[in-house]
Formats: structure tokens, sequence, C-alpha cells
């Protein structure tokens, strides 16, 4: 035997360990190791308006609160209830069409529309995915990935709402900086939010129907009804983000319905870290910039969120948060076995 | 008339498309969301080798077919094969391969009326006053010998036949010493193959686009989830249901509902009798 073999072992840091319930309150040190990485997002992404330069990037911060809204309900759909929907722009649809109708056809402000057209969008929403909700993984998949395809073509070919021409003249916001908190303050109230509920006891039941249904029917729940509850919550998510965009764009048609709006929050969900919540945040946070540097390659830029999309899930499934997350609070040492 | 000549037609195009999906799935499990991808590759090959290189229609089909085949089993084996078993990633997986080389392919600039294929003979015949032309003649001549040749390679060579044991029972299959993982890799370039025969075969009756990828891959699922996943007999009853009622649609209709009632065959399947017409028990129990 000449060599000798070596393995990593990770150990907890010490301050993790501290700091991990009331303990915590021991000294501010602890305290601050606790709350640096939620206050370095918070304070980011509020201070991230300001530092913008020129109001093209500052657009840029909405479209990635845009996307981290999308982001996050398809992590929490897809983590939490196992229910992986590759159809995140049917929310989108939905919500930007019903807030587009309320403001045009009936003149309803913005302040108005946007909560309205969230809670209305995501009720139509559960209604239609209603039958497909006792579905599991690939099957659940494909249907979801199919509503949005089918509705940009119901739209099509009845010529409802603008036909192919869409729906124009919606009001925007009042000016950029109320649009801008107002999809930050979303995205962080819904991340926070989610963080909350994911450790309630709904969230106990959610995370049961996701890994083993089985035990939860067995409980005398009803599965089906978990699922409704968990798709109103995920669907209103996305029907917020439909309604914000487009009064930011003041614009809506059969793009809302487009592939982006499904593609892009799962690849943010993969690098950024599936099933953190955070993690896709920080996906949005890196992917949506890229890809606005890489605009001038046209539809490349779909081919390079593919290609990153599915070198991550093969390679690196972890994501990225997650690797953070260990070094920030283990360290890695080699000993001898 | 119209209806029943056409309905005919266009159910064995779709049969066609889904089976290599079918096959995929039957067998290794894997849902191979780059079927739509290989359809349209395979499509541009022939038209690069026929138009650009000038070789012969039937050399730059067979190159093409072998080609796309090489390519699935490429995808297989350095891809899919590493997260085999995982659901998520394997949907997520294989539908972004599918986008990279769709987008890719658009990004080329292969977009627009430019590349048509030529029809393997012109012409046109009348069957009870319906004008028929020659290739969607021949459409349904290959999609029923590719269906009986199926049916022959997995119930008579050896190779169908250890495809089949995959099928049914993977760890009894590797007990009698198939290799799985081999076969795994086989059976995604023959539905690769599968594909791109599909693609040869319906490419001349129009252009070809690359929207054509997403809409085959949507149409191979429904007819796959109507028919019961991974049952080839399943999946040809249910493209002849699904292109009837299409056609039926198209006529009374209009053609932009083609893609709902896909839509609405596969909810409604799965609402009535969520194991596909088809589907065996254990199907069943995995998804619902």
């Amino acid at each position: 035997m000449k060599s000798e073999q070596k393995r990593q072992e990770r150990i907890d840091r010490g301050i993790k360990v501290r700091s991990e319930n009331i303990y915590a309150l021991m000294s501010w040190r602890e305290l601050a190791y606790l709350a640096a990485p939620r206050l370095a997002l918070i304070l980011g992404m509020l201070i991230l308006p300001l530092v913008m330069p020129g109001t093209y990037w500052q657009r840029v911060i909405s479209i990635v609160c845009i996307y981290a809204l999308l982001a996050l309900s398809f992590d929490f759909l897809a983590h939490f209830l196992g229910l992986v929907s590759l159809g995140g722009a049917f929310f989108t649809g939905v919500g930007g069409y019903l807030a587009a109708i309320m403001n045009t056809s009936w003149g309803l402000p913005p302040a108005l529309t946007i909560p309205l057209a969230t809670v209305a969008g995501a009720c139509i929403c559960t209604l239609v995915l209603l039958p497909c909700l006792p579905l599991r993984g690939v099957y659940f998949a494909i249907v979801t990935l199919m509503y949005p395809l089918a509705f940009a073509r119901v739209i099509e070919a009845l010529d409802i709402f603008g036909g192919t021409d869409g729906i124009t003249g919606i009001d925007s916001f009042v000016n950029r900086w109320v649009e801008q908190y107002l999809v930050i303050s979303a995205v962080l109230l819904v991340l926070f939010g989610l963080r909350r509920l994911v450790n309630l006891d709904l969230g106990l039941v959610f995370r049961a129907v996701k890994d083993n249904d089985q035990a939860v029917k067995a409980s005398g729940m009803s599965v089906t009804r978990y699922k409704a509850i968990a798709v109103f919550i995920g669907s209103a998510m996305g029907c917020l983000s439909g309604a914000c965009l487009v009064h930011i764009y003041m614009w809506s048609g059969i793009s809302l319905f487009a592939l982006d709006f499904s593609i892009l929050p799962i690849a943010a969900t993969v690098i950024g870290g599936a099933g953190t919540l955070a993690g896709p945040v920080l996906g949005c946070l890196i992917l949506v910039p890229v890809s606005e540097l890489l605009r001038a390659f046209g539809t490349l830029r779909i081919v390079f969120y593919a290609l990153i999309l599915m070198a991550f899930v093969v390679f690196r499934s972890e994501g990225l948060l997650v690797y953070g997350r260990r070094k920030y609070e283990q360290f890695e040492r080699w000993t001898s076995v | 008339m119209d209806i029943l000549i056409y309905g005919v037609i266009n159910s064995i195009a779709l049969a066609l498309m889904a089976l290599g999906f079918a096959l995929v799935y039957g067998i290794s499990r894997v849902p191979n969301f780059a079927h739509g991808a290989l359809y349209v590759v395979s499509g541009f090959v022939t038209w690069a080798l026929l138009r650009a290189a000038g070789l012969h229609y039937f050399l730059s089909i067979c190159i093409s077919m072998s080609l796309t085949a090489i390519l699935g089993g490429l995808i297989y084996q350095f891809v899919l094969i590493r997260v085999r078993g995982m659901p998520i990633s394997e949907i997520i997986a294989s539908y972004a391969i599918g986008l990279a080389i769709l987008e890719g392919l658009r990004w080329g600039g292969f977009k627009g009326m430019t590349y048509t294929l030529p029809v393997f003979i012109d012409g046109s015949i009348s069957i009870v006053g319906t004008p028929v032309d020659f290739h969607r003649l021949l459409v349904v001549l290959a999609g029923a010998a590719v269906v009986f040749l199926l049916w022959l390679f997995t119930r008579f060579t050896r190779t169908g036949l250890a495809l089949r044991g995959m099928a049914q029972d993977e760890r009894a299959a590797l007990m009698l010493g198939i290799d799985s993982d081999f076969m795994a890799v086989v059976a995604m370039a023959l539905g690769s193959m599968l594909a791109a025969l599909a693609a040869v075969i319906l490419l001349p009756l129009g252009n070809i686009v690359v929207e054509a990828g997403y809409n085959v891959l949507i149409l191979a699922i429904s007819v796959c989830i109507v028919g019961g996943l991974g049952s080839w007999m399943g999946a040809v009853l249910a493209a002849f249901l699904i292109g009837f009622a299409q056609i039926i649609t198209v006529v009374y209709l209009g053609p932009h509902f083609q893609m709902v009632v896909a839509l609405l065959a596969i909810i409604i399947t799965l609402i009535i009798k969520p194991s596909g017409l088809f589907g065996r028990q254990k199907e069943l129990e995995e998804r619902v």
C-alpha cells in the first residue's frame, strides 16, 4: 500500500452551528452572519435601480424582476409540489391579457388592474389546469407545455383580444421609479413570503405531496386540493408578472405566450439552485442581463440558454446558490482514510 | 369522401411522427423532447446534401437518416444517460437540446419559404372523385410499411427482442445479459432514425421550417398520450383518432384549430382514461 488514500470531508463552520437557533442572539457577530446574505439580497435589489446607468438598464432591472417572479413560480411548483410546469408563459399570458383588457376596456388604472388581474388570472389558470392536476411528472410537464401554445393559437384563430396585433394603448406606470420599486418589492415579498409558506404546515403537506402522495392520501387529505392551492399561488405569481409586463411595455400580444417566458425562468432556476427559492432570483439576476448583452445575436441567445441549461442540468445540478451556501456554512479539508 | 381519404393520409403522417417518440419512451423511459428538433435537422441535412452537395436524392435521404440516428445516439450516450431516472432533469435536458438545435438552425438562416424537398413522384390520381397526389399515397404506403417492419423487427430479430425485453422488465433483461445502456442508445438511435424517416417522407409536402419542430413534438406527444405512452399499437390507433378529428375540424371549423384538437385530445384522454387507450396498469400508477 504505497499511495495513501485521502478523502474530502465537510464540516460545519463553528459560527453556523452557534447561530443555528436561539443562540444566534449570543452576539452581534452571529446575528450578522445570519443576516448578511439576506440583507445583501434585499439591499442589493433596492439599490440596483439607483446605480444603473441610463433608463435602458433600469428597464432591464424591471425585466429581471418579471422573470424572477416567473422563476419563483416554477421553483415553487416544481421543487415543492413536484409539478414541473414547462408553460410559465401561460400564466404571463393570462395575467397580461386580463390586465390589458381591464385597462383598455374598463378604464381601470394600473393600481387596480394589477391586483385584479393577479387574482382573477390565478383563478382562471387554476380552473383550466384543474383537470390535469392528478397527473405527475412527465405528463404534467407535457400538458403545461401545450397550454400557452394552444391559447396563442385560439387567440389567433378567433381573432379576439386584438388578434395578432395585440392590444395597444395600455397605461404605463406614473414614472419609472414606481415601476421599478413595485416589481422589486413584489419579488422580495413573494420570495420571503414563499420561504415562510413552505415552512408552515401547509408547506409540509406540499412537500409530502411531492415526495409521497400515497401517504398524503392515506392521511385523508385530498392531493388534488393541495395541488390546486399550490397552483393558485404559483399562477398568481405568474399572472402578477404578466400584468406588470403589459404595463411596462404598454402593449399586450401573443408574444406574452412566447417560449421565452417558459424557458428562461427554468434556466434561471437550474443555474441558481433548484428548490432554494432565492436561487431562481439569483439566476435571473445573472441570466437576464447576459441575455440583454447578447440581444444582437438574435435567436442565438436561446441556443445559448439552452446549452447552459443542459450543461447545468447534466453536470452541475446543484446550482450556484447551493454551492455558495455550502462554502458559506461549511469548510472542507482532506483527511487520510 | 374528402374527409375519409385525407383523414387516412393525415393519420398515417401523425403515426409516422409519433412512432419514434413512442419507441424511445417505451424502451428507455426517456421522454425525448428533442424529437421535433431531430425531425427538422434531418430535413435540412437532406436538403443540404441534395441541393448544396448535389447528391442523388435517395442517397442523401439514406445519409441524413443515418446521421440523425448517430446524432440521437450521441445525445443519449453523452447527455441523457447521466440524468436517467430523474424525470425533471430528463425533460429539461432533452428539451434544452431540442431548443438549442432548433433555434440554432433559425439563427443559421434556415427560415422562410426557400427550403423545399422535391416530391418522389409527381402527378396526382383521382380516387372516387377526390384528387390525391401520388406522394400522399406514398405516405400511406410508407407508413404502413414502417409499422409492419417495426412489428417484424421487434418480434423476429435479436436486437428487437432485446429492446422489448428492456421495455418490459429492465432488471430481468439485465440478468439475461442484455446491456441495458447500450440498448437504450440503440433505441434512441432508432427513434431518431424514425423521426428522420418521417421528415423525409412528410417534408416534400410542404416547406422545411423550424416551427415544424415544435409542431411535430406536440403532435407526437399528443398521439403518444392518447394511445398510452410506450404502446406502439396504441400510438398508431391514436394517430387515426387524432388524424380524423383534425381533418374534420379543418373542414368544418378552420385550419387554426388543428393544434387545439391535439390539446383537447390530451386533456380529455387524461381525464377519462389516464393510461391512454392501450396503456397498461403499471403506467396508470405512474401518472395518477
